[in-house]
């Protein structure tokens, strides 16, 4: 038996890369996806865009990279399909410079699924600007000064749905989607905590969670942190919009909640053997 | 040689045997897109967009194997791939595809930057006509805005020191910038770190409902918070000794922080899982085309 657990603290470590390669493969290979139950954050950030009337002027920060698409991408389609469903006006932007591929990967979305939406009319691409947490806290009082043109460099006196837009006060939500710094910090500090007027919502990365969460419920109304709360954002459209669920990719939150939990029941399994053979080892020989 | 590095070995060859395999046989990360033609109702001219189409559309009329796509995901694929080498150890892979990474993410930033900010804001400002006739056709403003000068000026200052002599110069501008954001992130800290967040913690410990009953939950709720922050904030309090009542709110205060790193550590892995699960359904579903496409 000794020899057992001798044998199994000897085990290279690559076979545990290939044991989180099964358990995480599995679940996307075969779509299992297991039922979440949604938490009342979940809920708020869901309402706030929902009970929005229609055709609601929505300011859409996508700031991050590709680095962390796996992990923001589900959660950033969630917001964009639900907004486009309730027939919103969506205003992307982005003050990450890596961020423009990703706002044209949602763009890529409206075109696909939502035919209907006509650019300038619908939507539009404020592309990039430079100059980190200033750019926030310029257009918070003159979004034109800095804004004078689209990504496309038509300028948006020509595009008519920027007509009323003179600040970002003009939007009554802002849905931001950030990776690190500048980003959903840096608009609660320089946009959501000065001006009572303007309301965010945030989907953030898990590793920034926790010094967002001081902000909510007086600066933030709520924040989708990670993969979880996105499979119980996806989970609340489906029941609300069940016609989303017919997209074959509107699920991807769920389906990489799935795969989570394996790895999540894996990590735990390995942590328990691990100590058990540190003690049937290490222990038997500070024993003897 | 070792024998896990002989199975690692062979584990290895297997692998890149079942990938040539299913190239050839299922044509592993080929794109096929499909022509779309946007006419502009005011002045009639037509553009054609391709989008990829679906595997089962393949074999659809118009739609067209796409050579470039189907480069850019072998490529990403191959990528992918040499930065997980690195779990076998250090390499010579591996840096090359670091390498490539850290250069192409550099070349992005710096070409969308200077896009967006010297030819789209500075540029266009400050010379409107050129601006016009050149990459922002439509642009309306026809006066030129001399503020942009300071900028101009400053960014000058800037670039000074690869001069040979005056290199202080750099420093004026450096020493504005600094101030600027000091200036700025001093006042929103300031009111988004500390004011609100003090005004947050006020809160009542005894919660009535609006039918007069006792609200158990956010009484509860409100408690923890309050005496929560008081108890850490004890900790952190070192100009008195932590004995007696005090050493036992601020081992409080040493618990409750202990909770917020595990969660902050939980939250942490769980994040680099999901980068993980991103990739490996890049892997399988874009690359290999195995199971359902998501």
């Amino acid at each position: 038996m000794d020899k057992f657990w001798q044998t199994l603290a000897d085990l290279d470590r690559r076979w545990l890369f290939a044991v989180t390669f099964l358990a995480i493969s599995i679940p996307l290979l075969t779509g299992i996806v297991l039922p979440q139950k949604v938490t009342p954050m979940v809920e708020n950030v869901f309402n706030a865009i929902d009970e929005l009337p229609s055709g609601t002027k929505i300011l859409i920060p996508l700031d991050y990279d590709p680095s962390a698409e796996g992990e923001l991408q589900p959660m950033a389609d969630a917001f964009v399909r639900h907004a486009a469903q309730k027939k919103h006006k969506l205003y992307f932007m982005t003050i990450w410079p890596t961020g423009v591929a990703m706002i044209q990967r949602q763009i890529a979305t409206l075109k696909k699924e939502y035919p209907e939406y006509e650019y300038g009319k619908d939507y539009v691409n404020l592309g990039y600007r430079p100059g980190y947490e200033g750019v926030i806290k310029l257009i918070t009082s003159d979004l034109p000064k800095l804004y004078g043109s689209d990504q496309q460099g038509t300028p948006v006196s020509k595009i008519s749905m920027m007509a009323e837009i003179d600040s970002i006060k003009k939007f009554p939500l802002i849905v931001n989607v950030s990776a690190g710094d500048p980003g959903l910090k840096q608009w609660v500090q320089y946009a959501a905590t000065p001006f009572d007027s303007i309301e965010i919502v945030g989907g953030t990365t898990g590793v920034q969670a926790s010094t967002l969460y001081p902000y909510i419920p007086n600066q933030m109304i709520g924040m989708i942190a990670g993969i979880k709360p996105a499979a119980e954002y996806e989970k609340l459209m489906f029941e609300k919009y069940p016609e989303i669920e017919e997209v074959p990719s509107s699920n991807m939150a769920n389906v990489y909640m799935t795969s989570q939990e394996a790895a999540h029941f894996m990590l735990i399994a390995i942590i328990i053997l691990g100590n058990v053979v540190m003690w049937q080892t290490s222990g038997k020989r500070g024993r003897s | 040689m070792k024998q896990s590095t002989v199975i690692w070995i062979v584990v290895m060859i297997l692998a890149g045997a079942y990938l040539s395999w299913r190239a050839i046989n299922y044509q592993a990360g080929a794109v096929y897109v499909a022509p779309k033609v946007i006419t502009d109702v005011e002045s009639g001219n037509s553009i054609t967009t391709w989008s990829q189409v679906p595997d089962v559309d393949r074999d659809k009329p118009g739609v067209e194997f796409s050579l470039a796509r189907t480069l850019g995901i072998w490529l990403s694929a191959i990528f992918t791939l040499a930065i997980f080498s690195f779990l076998f150890g250090d390499n010579v892979v591996y840096k090359i595809a670091e390498s490539i990474f850290v250069g192409a993410s550099a070349a992005y930033a710096m070409v969308v930057g200077f896009w967006a900010a010297f030819m789209g804001i500075f540029v266009a400002q400050l010379a409107p006509q050129f601006s016009q006739s050149t990459f922002i056709p439509g642009d309306d403003r026809t006066e030129p805005e001399w503020m942009m000068l300071i900028p101009l000026a400053m960014g000058i200052m800037f670039l000074w020191r690869l001069m040979p002599v005056g290199g202080w110069i750099s420093r004026w501008p450096l020493a504005f910038f600094i101030a600027v954001f000091a200036g700025l992130r001093l006042v929103s800290h300031f009111e988004a770190d500390f004011v609100v967040q003090i005004k947050s913690t006020i809160l009542p410990l005894i919660v009535f409902a609006e039918d007069g009953s006792f609200d158990l939950k956010t009484s509860l709720w409100n408690s923890i918070m309050v005496l929560g922050t008081l108890s850490c904030l004890t900790y952190f309090f070192f100009s008195v000794e932590h004995t007696g009542v005090v050493g036992k709110i601020s081992r409080v205060g040493i618990y409750l922080l202990m909770i917020t790193f595990g969660v902050g550590f939980a939250l942490t892995v769980m994040s680099r899982y999901s980068l993980l699960i991103g990739r490996m359904n890049f892997l399988l579903k874009d690359w290999l085309n195995l199971g359902a496409s998501l």
